[in-house]
């Protein structure tokens, strides 16, 4: 094999040009990983050419680098942040010994374990989202589609550097079924279930990228804590990139509901699917549905994985260092909430064990933010509906409320109550196919489709009827 | 109380269908139906109450099925086989209750295997998750695993890296002694948090074959039906409804229709009364069908095996169990006859199996036996097994005096000398007379002779002979003497003198593995304060001892 200038090649700050190890698990993989692009990646967009920042450096000024690239040749780069001197671990039964800079033996399989879930994620939401190109309402949006879909892309790569550089043999294995798993597959599909639905409707991607990528920003924060310094720093740097996806979900469906506001005023009705504008309570259910599929992935309230990850140092909370306790929780309590009778009630149980639904508390809080926001340009135009998140116990499939039919005002209701009201509170068949027969594909530099307001600034200076993508 | 009865439109935790000759068993534990307060039973996690159904499930399949031919185990739940026993529940029972707990699941495996190789129905596991621990244990009874094929879903032991116990249902006996799998390679597997999946399972024959999800219960359909065609179980035969023991508990007896216990409690001991057959027993297959559940060796054999669980598990505290036996000893050996004569008659040999793995449950019980053989008694042939499965035995020689009782007789049968062997694989005889095939063959001879004291005496077959004068006060003293030793000292002695020959994988399972395990079920590595066991869950890390012992 000829001498490849991996710098030029992979932008790293990994030193890979020097490690060997890395050089030829990455041989083997980079072959694979973009096969895998171009059989499971965005449909027909080989030859577009993107408007798409990719990252070259973790300093804080100029990390991304902008310009017009083709996909397949983006450069997937593998970055931690910079190294903080004398790191230590800041949580669990370690807390106060240095951080970790290579894999504590009697954690490697926990830790493999939660790096693969983690990365499993990545490449599973470009498969989810990898048709949504035919449809994009403005070439604004689908440059936005693509910058996520690759930086999923390089997410995964970050996690798989962590396989290759630490986990010998069995990482490398992992690396490969990264690959062989895919969303929705009936033989091999992704780890956790959100992740194997596909993404078929413009609505869904912005809800996604908001709620989805939402519990993303929780989960890699949560692991930014770990005592294992590498994860600790690839997970720092994968944050810079997540709130960009953020961004996307928050202000894509900002411009849904500002699009939507301008109908109903326009037309004086509510009901305005009939001038090609989604309606507020589609939006509602929409959000019901995505809100509390994500809830799920935050895991059991109660749960020992999430506590032994706590002890041992590896999955912290969010912002751990911030919290004004002794990072230990021995003797502490949380209370999480639990089903009595046809009532929601709290009880109180050991802090440990309770990590998951602190987390999952604490992505709710922020969730709820941007719904404000969304609220807001509602009223600011003079309309008499709010969003609201449902209740933690609406829809869930796992943990406490799994079995429980709750409606989205938290009430504790029987399966009869269910089923006549769920077509008012999830999307139904006739929902979606409504949605999808007004994704129409809009591609003339600066245009709209009908449904979604432009956006209130382009890209990195750029105007937004820039021509982010050029079709060939 | 712990109940051992039950019945499928009871089980809370197996959902049990047919399909022509092959039976599916998927299990589907409720999360919130565990036994006692105090813990959930997550991801398929079981603990003896989940396992009392399965137990009964496998019974019924030999009895109530005879049309079933194989048997799927699978899970009802998506992603997840069985996490294995649950840890909550081990973590907070006594040590007696682990014991049990463990005792009775490892007969329930042992039992499976029992089924595959002597009831001509075939067990297949598909492993449509993750099977961890006592979950794959299960597996690991099943003669042909099949693993789904999805990336994700893995087998694994980890008991010894989480938890620092061992896996005691058969886990590392079966490995390394059923499956063939490498010693190196079983000892990685073991310390494997995340066990192994797909292709390096099958290389190391830690499965048999793997199959994509799309295709596996399809596939498992098939192979059920493969098997099915190599048995010899009857298409058309109408099963026996194991119908509702009747059994009467109060106070300090217990009562079944064959069988009655009086318990003295100061005493520690509880006196085990047998009941022969009532009348003549059925001598041909068509009677012994219509009789059913009545046929006296199976009405004997499903009230011996409820009274040794229930004995084991609600009376810890009576430790020394003494057996007698009253009845017709021609009946006896009658229905002995019946057994013999029918033995290709696939509900006789079922009721052969069920008496051989009831005796088997006898000699694993952590109990000291003592049977009495005194006028008005029937231990001939299958009862004779009492007399032989007893760590001591008195025959009265002679008479009472005073009552007009005739003399005990012993009688060996052909039932003593290969259908209802010990689970070293050899007869109680051959156990006994372990290097004197001529002794054997001595008592061979005797079949269907009634032997007196000094004869059986001769033969071997019993302790000692006390005539009536002395009966008393010997019979007496052994049974004080033997209730004011150690237990545990008494346990161990007595499972090191009851297994002489060669070792099996049952007799590794009971004596080497379950041993050790319930050393470690003690030590304060697994059990202390800051032990695994204890901790697991609480996300605190245990605190080990690392001295090597």
């Amino acid at each position: 094999m000829s001498k490849v200038d991996y710098s030029q090649k992979i932008p790293n700050n990994v030193n890979l040009s020097d490690d060997r190890r890395l050089q030829r698990a990455l041989e083997n993989w980079q072959p694979a990983f973009l096969n895998w692009w171009d059989e499971l990646g965005p449909v027909d967009s080989t030859d577009y050419e993107v408007f798409l920042r990719t990252a070259i450096d973790v300093s804080g000024k100029g990390w991304a680098h902008f310009d017009m690239v083709r996909m397949p040749e983006y450069r997937w780069g593998i970055f931690l942040a910079d190294q903080e001197e004398g790191r230590k671990v800041n949580f669990g039964a370690h807390k106060g010994e240095d951080a970790w800079q290579e894999v504590p033996g009697e954690y490697r399989a926990e830790l493999r374990r939660l790096i693969v879930t983690q990365g499993d994620t990545e490449p599973a939401s470009v498969e989810q989202q990898r048709r949504l190109g035919r449809t994009c309402p403005s070439l604004y949006d689908l440059r936005s589609l693509f910058q996520v879909n690759v930086e999923e892309g390089r997410h995964l790569w970050a996690m798989v550097y962590l396989l290759h550089a630490y986990f010998g043999r069995d990482g490398r294995e992992e690396a490969d079924e990264m690959l062989q798993r895919h969303s929705g597959d009936a033989d091999k599909p992704r780890i956790l279930e959100a992740f194997n639905v596909p993404t078929l409707d413009w609505l869904s991607f912005f809800m996604f990228t908001y709620f989805q990528d939402r519990d993303g920003k929780y989960q890699l924060s949560s692991l930014a804590e770990s005592g294992f310094d590498p994860l600790s720093r690839t997970c720092n740097f994968m944050l810079t990139e997540e709130a960009h996806h953020m961004f996307v979900g928050e202000t894509g469906v900002g411009r849904v509901v500002q699009r939507s506001t301008e109908l109903i005023k326009e037309h004086d009705t509510m009901d305005i699917r009939q001038y090609g504008g989604i309606d507020l309570p589609t939006i509602q259910k929409w959000m019901n549905f995505h809100f509390s599929i994500c809830l799920d992935l935050f895991g059991q309230e109660k749960s020992t994985n999430a506590a032994n990850f706590y002890n041992m140092g590896l999955k912290g909370r969010y912002q751990e260092t911030k919290i004004d306790d002794d990072h230990q929780l021995d003797n502490d309590f949380y209370m999480v909430p639990e089903i009595e009778g046809n009532k929601v009630v709290m009880q109180e149980i050991g802090a440990l064990a309770s990590i998951n639904e602190r987390l999952r508390n604490d992505y709710r809080d922020d969730c709820q933010r941007g719904v404000d926001r969304w609220n807001k340009t509602i009223s600011e135009a003079g309309i008499d509906y709010q969003l609201t998140l449902p209740h933690t116990a609406f829809h869930r499939n796992i943990g406490t409320f799994a079995d429980a039919t709750v409606s989205p005002d938290g009430n504790v209701i029987s399966k009869e109550e269910w089923d006549a009201n769920v077509n008012d509170w999830l999307p139904t068949a006739e929902d979606r196919a409504f949605v999808e027969s007004i994704m129409v594909p809009v591609t003339e530099p600066g245009k709209m489709a009908g449904w979604i307001a432009a956006p209130a600034r382009g890209i990195q200076g750029k105007e937004p009827d820039f021509e982010y993508v050029k079709f060939h | 109380m712990i109940d051992f009865s039950t019945s499928p439109s009871q089980y809370k935790h197996w959902q049990l269908t047919f399909d022509g000759p092959v039976a599916t068993l998927a299990m589907d534990v409720a999360e919130d139906g565990g036994m006692v307060p105090g813990y959930e039973l997550k991801l398929n996690s079981y603990d003896l109450g989940v396992d009392i159904e399965l137990y009964d499930a496998t019974q019924r399949l030999r009895f109530e099925h005879p049309e079933v031919k194989s048997v799927i185990i699978t899970s009802a739940k998506d992603r997840v086989f069985c996490a294995g026993a649950n840890i909550a529940m081990l973590g907070t029972s006594t040590h007696a209750h682990k014991v049990n707990f463990c005792k009775f699941t490892n007969e329930t495996r042992n039992g499976i295997e029992d089924s595959t190789a002597n009831s001509d129905q075939k067990y297949i596991c598909v492993v449509n998750g993750t099977a961890a621990g006592g979950g794959y244990e299960l597996a690991l009874a099943a003669d042909h695993i099949m693993l789904i094929d999805d990336g994700a879903s893995t087998v694994s032991l980890p008991e010894v890296p989480l938890l620092a116990v061992l896996p005691g249902t058969g886990g590392l006996t079966r490995v390394v002694d059923k499956r063939n799998v490498r010693r190196d390679h079983a000892d990685y597997f073991c310390t494997l948090n995340e066990g192994v999946k797909g292709k390096r399972a099958l290389d190391w024959n830690f499965v048999d074959e793997l199959v994509p999800r799309s295709k596996l219960m399809e596939t498992a359909k098939e192979r059920a039906e493969e098997f099915a065609k190599d048995s010899k179980r009857p298409g058309d035969a109408k099963g026996v409804e194991l119908t509702p023991l009747k059994r009467e508990i109060s106070g300090d007896e217990v009562n079944y229709s064959n069988i009655s216990v009086q318990i003295d409690r100061a005493g520690l001991t509880a006196e085990i009364t047998v009941r022969g057959p009532g009348q003549a027993p059925e001598q041909d297959a068509t009677a012994i069908h219509a009789a059913g559940v009545d046929f006296w060796p199976l009405a004997f054999a499903r009230e011996f095996d409820d009274l040794i669980l229930h004995m084991r598990s609600n009376e810890n505290e009576i430790t020394t169990w003494v057996f007698k036996s009253e009845g017709n000893a021609d009946f006896v050996a009658a229905a002995d006859q019946a057994l013999i004569n029918n033995a290709d008659d696939w509900l006789v040999r079922e009721i052969t199996n069920y008496l051989k793995r009831t005796f088997k449950r006898l000699d694993v019980s952590s109990r000291s036996v003592i049977t009495l053989i005194e006028p008005g008694s029937c231990f001939t042939g299958t009862l004779m097994e009492l007399v032989l499965a007893a760590d001591r035995s008195f025959m009265l020689d002679g008479t009472f005096e005073g009552s007009n009782i005739a003399a005990a007789t012993l009688q060996p049968s052909e039932m003593n000398f290969g259908a209802l062997p010990m689970c070293n694989d050899l007869t109680r005889l051959e156990t006994r007379f372990l290097d004197a095939e001529d002794k054997i063959a001595n008592i061979k001879a005797e079949i269907g002779n009634e032997l007196d004291a000094e004869a059986a005496d001769e033969l071997g077959l019993v302790t000692f002979i006390p005539d009536d004068i002395d009966w008393e006060d010997e019979v007496r003293i052994a049974i004080e003497e033997r209730a004011s030793y150690s237990g545990d000292a008494l346990t161990g002695m007595e499972a090191s003198l009851r297994f002489a020959g060669p070792e099996t994988m049952e007799t590794k399972i009971f004596g080497r593995l379950s041993a050790w395990q319930n050393w470690i079920f003690q030590r304060p590595n697994a059990v202390g304060e800051e032990g695994a066991l204890k901790l697991f869950g609480t996300g605190k890390q245990a605190n080990f001892d690392r001295k090597r012992v």
